[in-house]
């Protein structure tokens, strides 16, 4: 039995303990927010935070949550008003929008870090993440939008 | 367009609409035979009367007055369900705080849904306007009889229906009870208002679906749950059409979760949208199917496309362009002009495949019901998905519902339902809910590629430097190839995108088509093959330019010519495809196109700035009736270019949306870098090489430019295409920067793979 409190909620689990989290939190739990993009790390779809710390959800084994902390972007704030995710639809920032639940998770973990991130730090922050629909500019945009900066 | 009907009640309720009072959709007369009387004869009536029906509503009203419009094209980023929807309310007169959306399913009910082409508002624009418009009708009818009025002194605005006159305002709501026993005008006496009156439209929209995409709470193709919904992974062939040898399901069954191991029918020449075939793993979720898959021992049998390797092919097509072809449009003599010509300038082009890669990997939930099959799908062609399911399972489609999910992206892979048809035939095997998951290595592996091709222009000059003088020969596998037998040449709809329909100022030209079979299944991508024509000759013109010592703006103007409309005869060809739209309507234009490649040279102020020494390049191209150029600024980072600053002027006509256009236009822009530095899927032994993003490469964040200028031109032409016309310019004005920047010349994408 693995335990892993899951956005706020105190969860056990009878899953194989070498799957994936992202598999977890999808089929397992229905949080279907997170995203399959690559299945290797490369794309940032399913990013999540493990205690506060940014995750590829895809390759990481349930396992390394046991007693641990798990958001994802379901838990990210009740209400979807996070500042990340007001910016992001003030700024219309989303076209096809399957990347922007693993965009906003990194962009989230960054500004704890760095509250008044610069253009270079939001670069590097996000550089695992890919959209294809290419929506990097707002989403720098926004990052600052939220940030104040 | 076909009649509008009023909506019968019995399918509101079925579409939980039961509380509209009037609801409104298109008739539509079924294709198929007649059906035969039992004396064997066909009677002609019952057949033309039993064919028409109706009952999908695109505007349903309540007696509340909630207003309830269908987006009934595939929501895949282009922002249409912002868009369409406050297009028939604004025609209507609706108040958009009252109305709400419903998500159609598949239909022909709603006429066209293929959402493919850049078509959603070039093609539908009046038409939709025409169903609200005749709603508005029939609700100021019913006010005016009850009124004794004349309809035309009523008003529909503001959710009511007004009559000046008296001061008097009847909601919607109450007015709808009022229509529903009206007639429905004939759709040649609807009259659209004065676009003057669209006020809602024309400007920067609320994106409707920012929220939901924003907290995790839009549902794409892998998102929706069924009760005793199972999971399936497919092994595919490597090479198309290969087939199953023999396999072994024992060593994936023994795996935790795994349920069953099927064999997927092979299918036959042509593709078309054909599943592949191969072994499935149909597991209790997605992690056991992945793991049943890995544990699977396939033999396969390749095939005849095994000994397809692209980096070889690139010499047969070169071949096929050093050869005569068939020529597909000319102007006057070009080898007397070419014989005589001062200077000749002559170069070779060459693109690889490239794959869509949406973030979103095709995945797809059916269920088969015995005697029914329900589909939710991320599909750009919900109609061809609901016949082809109906095809694989021996039903008829009346039977099979399409629902349609959002799409996490698609540029053209969505409009192929082979994987739509993979999950409704392991639906009826596995006797569950089934949901195909498609794994990144799959998507990258078994798509329906963009095509490679060669193209190579051979131009005279005269004395004067003028080009009188242009030879173009191009070869590529076609898409037709994808879809019958023995195709060699392109299809003419792929020739029109540049090859037939650039304008040229050149008296003497000639285009022609070489023989290129294709071994992969190839398909239509995000601008199809606009983005290798516009790479091919933006750079051609650019390296005409330095032939000349011209500044390549100039070079670029003179090549296009002065402002003029060119009719087919103009263009050298018999008929102009034009995207499928009357050239009266939607003439070639190259003051348009002046007139962008001016405007996009002067915001990034092309002459200083190339004079105090910075790196751009420009490019500028017509394609699904848009008008679009590009100059991109590169600064050089270690050998590798970067583009720090980049200007789009886009001129397609009158914009609904202009927040969705411009991020269209930044979409394009990026899709444009990363094919440009990196796209190129390959080839070997008929296998494609590249399984993921680490080998498959597309724009990651830092390679983006900070500052990026969008100018939509202010225009009252009918409205073209949005989602594609931007991409085409992108490539050739960074080859050309990077020119600018290195003094070498790049004839092949990607660039990196020169660099």
């Amino acid at each position: 039995m693995i335990t892993v409190t899951i956005n706020g909620k105190p969860q056990d689990l009878d899953v194989d303990p070498e799957m994936p989290i992202l598999w977890v939190l999808r089929d397992v739990l229905g949080l279907t927010g997170t995203k399959f993009g690559c299945g290797e790390a490369l794309c940032g779809a399913c990013t999540v935070h493990l205690d506060g710390d940014v995750i590829r959800s895809c390759v990481t084994p349930i396992r390394h949550a046991d007693g641990k902390k798990l958001t994802t972007i379901e838990g990210l704030s009740e209400a979807g008003d996070h500042p990340l995710q007001k910016a992001w639809v003030e700024l219309g920032v989303p076209q096809c929008g399957y990347c922007q639940s693993g965009q906003i998770m990194s962009a989230a973990a960054l500004l704890v870090k760095k509250p008044k991130p610069t253009d270079q730090e939001i670069d590097q922050s996000l550089a695992g993440n890919l959209c294809r629909c290419g929506t990097y500019i707002r989403i720098r945009a926004a990052v600052k939008k939220a940030a104040g900066v | 367009m076909a009649r509008i009907s009023l909506v019968r009640r019995s399918f509101l309720q079925a579409l939980g609409l039961g509380g509209a009072a009037f609801a409104l959709g298109i008739e539509h007369a079924e294709a198929g035979p007649p059906k035969a009387k039992p004396n064997g004869k066909v009677d002609p009536d019952a057949s033309t009367l039993a064919a028409v029906w109706v009952h999908h509503p695109f505007i349903a009203i309540a007696a509340n007055g909630a207003v309830t419009i269908a987006s009934h094209r595939a929501e895949m980023g282009q922002g249409v369900r912002s868009t369409l929807p406050v297009l028939m309310a604004d025609e209507l007169g609706a108040d958009m705080k009252q109305v709400s959306l419903r998500q159609a399913d598949g239909d022909e009910a709603y006429g066209d849904q293929s959402t493919d082409g850049s078509t959603s508002v070039r093609s539908h624009y009046e038409d939709l306007r025409k169903i609200a418009a005749t709603a508005r009708m029939m609700l100021i009818a019913g006010v005016a009889k009850k009124w004794k009025v004349e309809p035309s002194t009523c008003v529909a605005t503001h959710h009511a229906i007004n009559h000046p006159p008296s001061k008097r305002s009847m909601s919607f709501g109450e007015a709808s009870l009022l229509a529903a026993t009206m007639p429905v005008p004939d759709v040649k006496t609807v009259e659209l208002r004065p676009e003057s009156e669209l006020t809602s439209l024309f400007r920067d929209l609320p994106h409707l679906d920012a929220f939901d995409m924003s907290t995790g709470r839009a549902q794409y193709g892998a998102d929706i749950r069924l009760p005793g919904m199972l999971v399936a992974v497919i092994a595919r062939p490597p090479v198309v059409f290969g087939k199953v040898k023999s396999f072994d399901p024992a060593p994936a069954l023994a795996i935790k979760g795994v349920r069953k191991v099927v064999e997927m029918p092979a299918p036959k020449p042509p593709c078309h949208f054909q599943p592949l075939g191969g072994v499935a793993v149909i597991a209790e979720n997605t992690w056991s199917a992945m793991r049943g898959r890995r544990a699977l021992e396939i033999k396969w049998d390749d095939g005849d496309n095994r000994t397809y390797d692209s980096i070889a092919y690139r010499e047969t097509l070169l071949a096929s362009v050093r050869a005569k072809g068939e020529v597909v449009r000319k102007l006057g003599d070009v080898d007397a002009a070419l014989a005589a010509a001062k200077k000749k300038v002559e170069a070779e082009y060459v693109l690889p495949h490239l794959a869509h890669a949406p973030m979103e990997p095709p995945a797809c939930l059916a269920h088969f019901k015995g005697d029914s099959c329900e589909v939710w799908a991320p599909t750009q062609e919900p109609q061809d998905a609901r016949d082809e399911v109906a095809k694989a399972l021996g039903l008829d489609k009346k039977k099979v519902t399409v629902h349609m999910t959002f799409l996490g992206g698609a540029f053209g892979r969505k409009a192929k339902p082979d994987f739509i048809v993979e999950a409704a035939l392991l639906s009826k095997m596995a006797g569950a809910p089934v949901r195909v998951q498609w794994t990144r290595e799959d998507d990258i592996r078994h798509g329906y590629y963009h095509s490679t091709c060669a193209h190579r222009f051979s131009a005279g000059m005269d004395a004067t430097g003028k080009v009188t003088a242009w030879l173009h020969r191009c070869a590529f596998p076609s898409i037709s190839s994808t879809f019958a037998n023995g195709v060699t040449h392109a299809g003419a709809g792929e020739l029109q995108q540049g090859t037939t329909d650039f304008p040229l100022a050149v008296p003497n030209f000639r285009m022609e088509n070489g023989e290129a079979k294709a071994h992969v299944r190839i398909g239509w991508l995000r601008s199809v093959h606009n983005i290798n024509y516009a790479f091919a000759a933006g750079s051609f013109i650019d390296e005409l330019a330095v032939a000349r010592a011209a500044d390549p703006r100039d070079m670029l103007l003179e090549i296009v010519g002065p402002a003029r409309v060119l009719s087919a005869a103009d263009l050298g060809v018999a008929k102009a495809s034009n995207y499928g739209a009357p050239l009266d309507k939607h003439p070639i234009d190259t003051a348009r196109l002046r007139r962008v490649i001016e405007r996009v040279t002067e915001l990034a102020d092309w002459t200083s700035a190339r004079k105090s020494g910075r790196f751009l390049g420009l490019a500028a191209h017509r394609s699904f009736l848009s008008y679009v150029a590009v100059v991109m600024s590169v600064v050089m980072d270690g050998g590798k270019p970067r583009v720090d600053e980049a200007w789009i002027v886009a001129d397609a006509g009158k914009v609904l949306n202009h927040d969705r256009a411009r991020a269209q236009m930044e979409g394009a822009i990026i899709f444009g870098i990363g094919l440009a530095m990196h796209g190129a899927i390959t080839m070997k032994n008929g296998a494609v090489e590249q399984g993921n993003f680490r080998d498959y490469r597309i724009a990651r964040i830092g390679e983006v430019p900070s500052k990026l200028h969008i100018e939509l031109v202010k225009s009252d032409r009918p409205p073209g295409g949005i989602g594609e016309p931007g991409l085409p310019p992108v490539a050739p004005a960074l080859a050309n920067a990077v020119f600018a920047a290195t003094g070498k010349r790049i004839r092949e994408l990607p660039l990196m793979k020169s660099l």
